[in-house]
C-alpha cells in the first residue's frame, strides 16, 4: 500500500490572474481513498486549483500527476476520462427536465435512456441515494439536486470525487446523509477532494486537510487532530477574534413588527412571500435561517423598501406604518438595510466611495441638502467609514469596485451603522468575506444592538446565526417558522423546519 | 505568442480622455487610405475636413452655427444616455420643438416685445418634451422599448412639418414654394459679433453645457441619473425611481432637442420650410459619445463634428468630393471611439506560451 504512486499529485502550480497570484506554487497528494480536506478563505485559491485539476483551466506553471503519471488535462472531458468526477457549488440542470433527461445531457457517450435509467438506479441503490428518475428538478429540493450531480460524476466510475463547497446549500440532516455517501466511496477506493471552509465538517469527515492562504500551501494537517480554532488561525494567518456579547443581555420595546407580511413572487422563478409575522425589539438580533433560494431575497426586498407593499401596517418601525413607503422614505424612519449583493446593488462599483456614501446616507445625515450634494460632507462621511471600520481603501475617491469584498462589505456595513439607524436589516453580512472581515462584520452587528438597535440578519450560515443572534426563525418556501430563542434552538428542529416539506418526506422515506 | 484581454482593476481615467482624440486622429488616417483608394486626393480630403477649416478663421463662425444645435442636443442626449435611456429620436423632437416654436411664432408674427422671443423658446422646449413624453409613457407603462418608438416617431415628425408648410401654415406672399413667413425682428435672434453670422444660440449651447455639466456633478437629481445608468438595483436601493427617471431623461433630452430646432428655426432659417431636418438630431449621437457622454466633451466634441460639416463643404467645392463622405468620416469617427472603449476598460497583453506571466 505504501508503495502505491499517489491518486492525484500536485507539482509547484502556479496561477496568476491580473493583480493577483491565484495559486502560488502549491504541491500536494491525494492518496487513493483518502478524503482530503482543500481548506481556506474565500480567495485563498482552492476553486482555481481545482479548475486546473478538472482541466477548466490551465496552470501558469507546474505539474499534475496521476497515479504516478505526469498528465495534461486539456478539458473537463479529458479530466472525465482519467476518472476526475466534480460536483460544483452551482449546479448545471435544466429545470424544466426530468432528472434522467438532464443526466443525459451531461454524459460524453450517448447511452439508450432505458440502460441508462438502470445504470441509475444501480448506482442509487448501491449508495442509498433516493431520487426518482422521473421528476422534473424544478420540483426538486437543493439537496436532490446535488445528488443529481453526485449520480452523475458517479456514473463514470470516479477514481478521484471533487466536491466544491457541497454542504453550502444543505439542511444540517441532508449533510449527514451526504457524509454516509462519501464514506463509502473512500471506502471503496474512490479518493475524495472535499473543498470548504467549514472546519467542524472537516474534523467529522476528512483525514487529511491541506490549507491555503493567499494563494500559498501553508499546512498539511490532520483534521481530527487539530482543533477547529487552530486549524482557523491556519487559515486565515492570525489569531482569531470571538465575539464580544456582554452577558445578561436585555431587551427593549418593539422595533420592527412584521404582521402577516405577503408579496407575490417577482421574475418567473421568483419565491412570494406569504403571512410572514415577525417582531424585533431593541438590542435584539434576529437571525432568518434558510436554505438559499427560499424567499430571502424577497423578504430582504420586502423591509428594506425596495419592493413596497401595498398594506402599510404591515411592516412598522416604532409603531408607525411603513409597507407601503419607498427605501429612501423608510430610511428617513431609521430602516437601514444591507443586501446580499455588493457590487451593483449595495454599491456602485464605478463611483467612488464618497458617491457611494451620499447613495444611502444623504438625506440622514444632510449629505444633500435641497438636491444639493455637499461633496466635502460626503467626503468626510465616507473617511469615518473607512477609519471606524478599518477598510482598506487609498481613500475616499477609491472607487468602490476596487476594493476586495470583505473590504467593500465593511464599508456598506459602517455606512449603515454609522448613520445610527432603529433598526438595521442585513443578508448575508459576511457571504464571501475573508474571516478578519466578518469577525469584524459580526462585532459590529453587535455593538450596534448594544446601543439600543433592532437588527435582522438573513443568512444560509446556520453555523453563523447561531453564533450572533438571541432569535431564531426559519424561512422556507416564502414562509417563516415561529420564533425561537437561540439558546433554547435544537438544531435538528432548525434542519427540519429549513427541509420544510422535502425534510419530511425524506425523513418518511428513510424510516 | 498570443493576446490576451485582461480586465482592469479599474477604468483608466487617462484612457478615458485619450481615446476619444486617438479616434479622431485614426479617422484622419483610415480616411485617407480609403479615399485614396477610391480614387481621391486621400490626404487633401483630410485636410481640407479637418485642417483648413481651422486655419481659415473667416470658417470659424460656420463652426459655430453648426456646433451650437448639436451641442444643445448632445447634452440632453448625454443625460439621457447617462441613465441608460435610449433616446434615438432626438431629431424628431428637434423638429417638433421647430414646429411648436413656430407655431408661436405664426401666432405672434404682427406684434412686438421682447416677451416673444422666450416664448417661443419655451414653446420648442415644451414641443420637443411632449414629443418625448410618448415614448416616456409607453416605456413606462406598458415596458416598450424607446429605441424603437423615439425613432419612429421621427418619421412622423417629416410628415407633420411636410403638411404643415406645403398646406395650412405655407406664406401667402411665397409665390407657391413651400415656406411659413419670415419671422419678424422680435422673433429672431440676434446677431451676437457684429459681421458675422454668430448668433445669440451660440453662447446658449454653452450655457446649457455648462448647467448640465453643474448638475451632473453636484444635484441629488445628476447623481440619480448616474446611479440609475450604473447599476439600477442601487438605485432602487438608494431609494430613486426608475420610473420617474426614464421620464425624466426623456423629457429633458426631448425637450433641449426641441429647444434645439426652435433656435434653429428663428436663427439660420429665419422661416419652416422643407429643408428644415438636417439630421443633426441623429449627429448629435455622434457628438454625445465623442464627448464622452460628459457636457464639457459635448462641447469640444460638437466643434469637431462642426467641423467635419464645414469641412466637408469646403472639400466637395474644392476637390470634388461628394457631401457623402461627410458621414462617412462621423461614422468612422464613432466607430472606432466604441472599438477604442474596450481599453479603457481591458488592457491588452502579449503573452507567450509557457511564460508565467510576472
Amino acid at each position: 500500500m505504501t508503495d502505491m504512486p499517489a491518486r492525484l499529485a500536485l507539482r509547484g502550480i502556479t496561477k496568476r490572474f491580473p493583480g493577483v497570484l491565484a495559486n502560488d506554487n502549491v504541491s500536494f497528494e491525494v492518496k487513493p481513498g483518502e478524503i482530503h480536506a482543500l481548506l481556506g478563505e474565500n480567495g485563498a485559491g482552492k476553486s482555481t486549483l481545482v479548475k486546473m485539476i478538472y482541466g477548466i483551466m490551465q496552470p501558469d506553471a507546474g505539474e499534475i500527476f496521476w497515479n504516478g503519471e505526469r498528465v495534461t488535462v486539456a478539458n473537463p472531458k479529458a479530466a472525465r476520462k482519467l476518472g476526475v468526477g466534480m460536483v460544483f457549488q452551482h449546479f448545471s440542470l435544466f429545470e424544466a427536465m426530468t432528472v434522467l433527461e438532464n443526466i443525459a445531457l451531461g454524459m460524453d457517450s450517448k447511452i439508450p435512456a432505458r440502460e441508462l435509467e438502470s445504470k441509475i438506479r444501480d448506482v442509487m441503490d448501491q449508495y442509498g441515494l433516493k431520487l426518482d428518475p422521473q421528476r422534473i428538478v424544478a420540483d426538486l429540493s437543493v439537496g436532490e439536486r446535488q445528488r443529481i450531480e453526485i449520480v452523475r460524476a458517479l456514473l463514470l466510475n470516479p477514481s478521484l470525487l471533487i466536491m466544491d463547497e457541497p454542504t453550502s446549500v444543505l439542511t444540517p440532516q441532508e449533510v449527514d446523509q451526504l457524509f454516509v455517501v462519501l464514506r463509502q466511496l473512500a471506502k471503496e477506493g474512490c479518493s475524495i477532494l472535499y473543498i470548504s471552509h467549514k472546519l467542524h465538517e472537516i474534523k467529522a469527515l476528512c483525514e487529511t486537510a491541506t490549507i491555503l492562504r493567499g494563494g500559498r500551501l501553508v499546512d498539511t494537517c490532520d483534521p481530527r487532530v487539530e482543533t477547529s480554532r487552530s486549524m482557523a488561525e491556519k487559515m486565515i494567518g492570525g489569531n482569531l477574534k470571538t465575539i464580544q456579547k456582554p452577558a445578561g443581555r436585555a431587551f427593549g420595546a418593539e422595533k420592527l413588527v412584521v404582521k402577516r407580511l405577503s408579496m407575490a413572487g417577482s421574475g418567473h422563478f421568483g419565491i412570494p412571500l406569504r403571512d410572514i409575522s415577525l417582531s424585533v425589539r431593541a438590542g435584539e438580533i434576529f437571525g432568518i435561517a434558510g436554505v438559499a433560494g427560499n424567499g430571502q431575497n424577497a423578504l430582504l426586498l420586502a423591509l428594506s423598501g425596495e419592493e413596497p407593499v401595498s398594506d402599510a401596517a404591515a411592516i412598522t418601525i416604532d409603531g408607525q406604518p411603513v409597507g407601503d413607503l419607498n427605501a429612501k422614505r423608510r430610511r428617513l424612519k431609521g430602516l437601514a438595510s444591507v443586501p446580499e449583493e455588493r457590487n451593483g446593488h449595495a454599491a456602485v462599483p464605478d463611483f467612488t466611495l464618497s458617491d457611494n456614501a451620499v447613495l444611502t446616507a444623504r438625506d440622514r445625515l444632510g449629505l444633500a441638502v435641497r438636491g444639493l450634494i455637499r461633496p466635502g460632507a460626503a467626503k468626510k462621511y465616507a473617511g469615518d467609514v473607512i477609519s471606524t471600520f478599518a477598510v482598506k481603501a487609498t481613500g475616499s475617491e477609491a472607487a468602490a469596485g476596487s476594493l476586495s469584498g470583505g473590504n467593500l462589505q465593511k464599508y456598506i456595513m459602517g455606512r449603515e451603522i454609522l448613520q445610527k439607524p432603529t433598526v438595521l436589516v442585513v443578508s448575508q453580512p459576511t457571504w464571501g468575506v475573508d474571516a478578519g472581515a466578518a469577525a469584524a462584520i459580526h462585532q459590529a452587528i453587535v455593538d450596534l444592538a448594544a446601543t439600543g438597535s433592532a437588527v435582522v440578519v438573513i443568512s444560509q450560515d446556520l453555523d453563523e446565526l447561531l453564533g450572533l443572534c438571541d432569535t431564531l426563525a426559519v424561512i422556507n418556501e416564502g414562509r417563516l417558522s415561529k420564533s425561537m430563542k437561540v439558546s433554547e434552538a435544537d438544531i435538528d428542529e432548525i434542519g427540519l423546519l429549513m427541509g420544510g416539506i422535502h425534510g419530511e418526506t425524506e425523513a418518511a422515506h428513510a424510516a | 505568442m498570443q493576446l490576451r484581454l485582461e480586465k482592469r482593476s479599474q477604468p483608466s481615467q487617462l484612457l478615458r480622455v485619450v481615446t476619444p482624440i486617438a479616434a479622431v486622429l485614426l479617422t484622419m488616417v483610415l480616411g485617407a487610405i480609403v479615399f485614396t483608394l477610391l480614387g481621391y486626393d486621400g490626404v487633401g480630403a483630410v485636410r481640407e475636413i479637418f485642417i483648413s477649416p481651422l486655419v481659415n478663421s473667416y470658417k470659424w463662425q460656420d463652426l459655430a452655427v453648426k456646433a451650437a444645435p448639436l451641442i444643445i442636443i448632445a447634452v440632453g442626449l448625454a443625460i439621457s444616455y447617462r441613465a441608460n435611456v435610449w433616446n434615438i429620436g432626438a431629431e424628431g423632437q428637434y423638429i417638433i420643438g421647430a414646429v411648436v416654436g413656430t407655431g408661436v411664432g405664426l401666432a405672434t408674427n404682427s406684434m412686438t416685445g421682447w416677451w416673444i422671443m422666450p416664448l417661443m423658446m419655451l414653446a420648442g422646449a415644451a414641443g420637443g418634451a411632449a414629443y418625448a413624453a410618448v415614448p416616456a409613457f409607453l416605456r413606462v407603462r406598458f415596458r416598450v422599448n424607446e429605441i424603437l418608438t423615439t425613432l419612429m416617431l421621427t418619421y412622423v415628425s417629416v410628415y407633420v412639418l411636410n403638411y404643415l408648410v406645403f398646406g395650412p401654415w405655407k406664406s401667402p406672399t411665397s409665390m407657391g414654394q413651400p415656406q411659413t413667413v419670415m419671422f419678424s425682428a422680435d422673433q429672431s435672434l440676434p446677431y451676437i459679433i457684429p459681421g458675422t453670422i454668430v448668433q445669440l444660440n451660440a453662447p446658449i449651447a454653452i450655457v446649457v453645457a455648462l448647467v448640465a455639466w453643474l448638475v451632473f456633478s453636484r444635484f441629488v437629481f445628476g447623481f440619480q441619473i448616474r446611479v440609475v445608468g450604473a447599476a439600477p438595483h442601487a438605485a432602487r436601493y438608494g431609494g430613486f425611481s426608475a420610473d420617474r427617471t426614464v421620464w425624466l431623461a426623456l423629457l429633458i433630452s426631448g425637450g433641449l432637442a426641441g429647444f434645439a430646432g426652435v433656435l434653429e428655426a428663428m436663427g439660420p432659417f429665419g422661416r419652416l420650410v422643407p429643408q428644415f431636418p438636417t439630421n443633426y438630431g441623429f449627429t448629435a449621437i455622434i457628438v454625445a459619445f465623442l464627448g464622452r457622454l460628459h457636457p464639457i466633451g459635448v462641447i469640444l466634441a460638437g466643434l469637431i463634428v462642426a467641423l467635419s460639416f464645414v469641412g466637408g463643404e469646403m472639400a466637395q467645392i474644392s476637390i470634388k468630393l461628394p457631401f457623402a463622405a461627410v458621414g462617412i468620416f462621423q461614422a468612422m469617427m464613432l466607430f472606432l471611439l466604441l472599438a477604442s472603449d474596450l481599453l479603457v476598460r481591458y488592457r491588452l497583453r502579449v503573452v507567450r506560451p509557457g511564460e508565467v506571466p510576472a
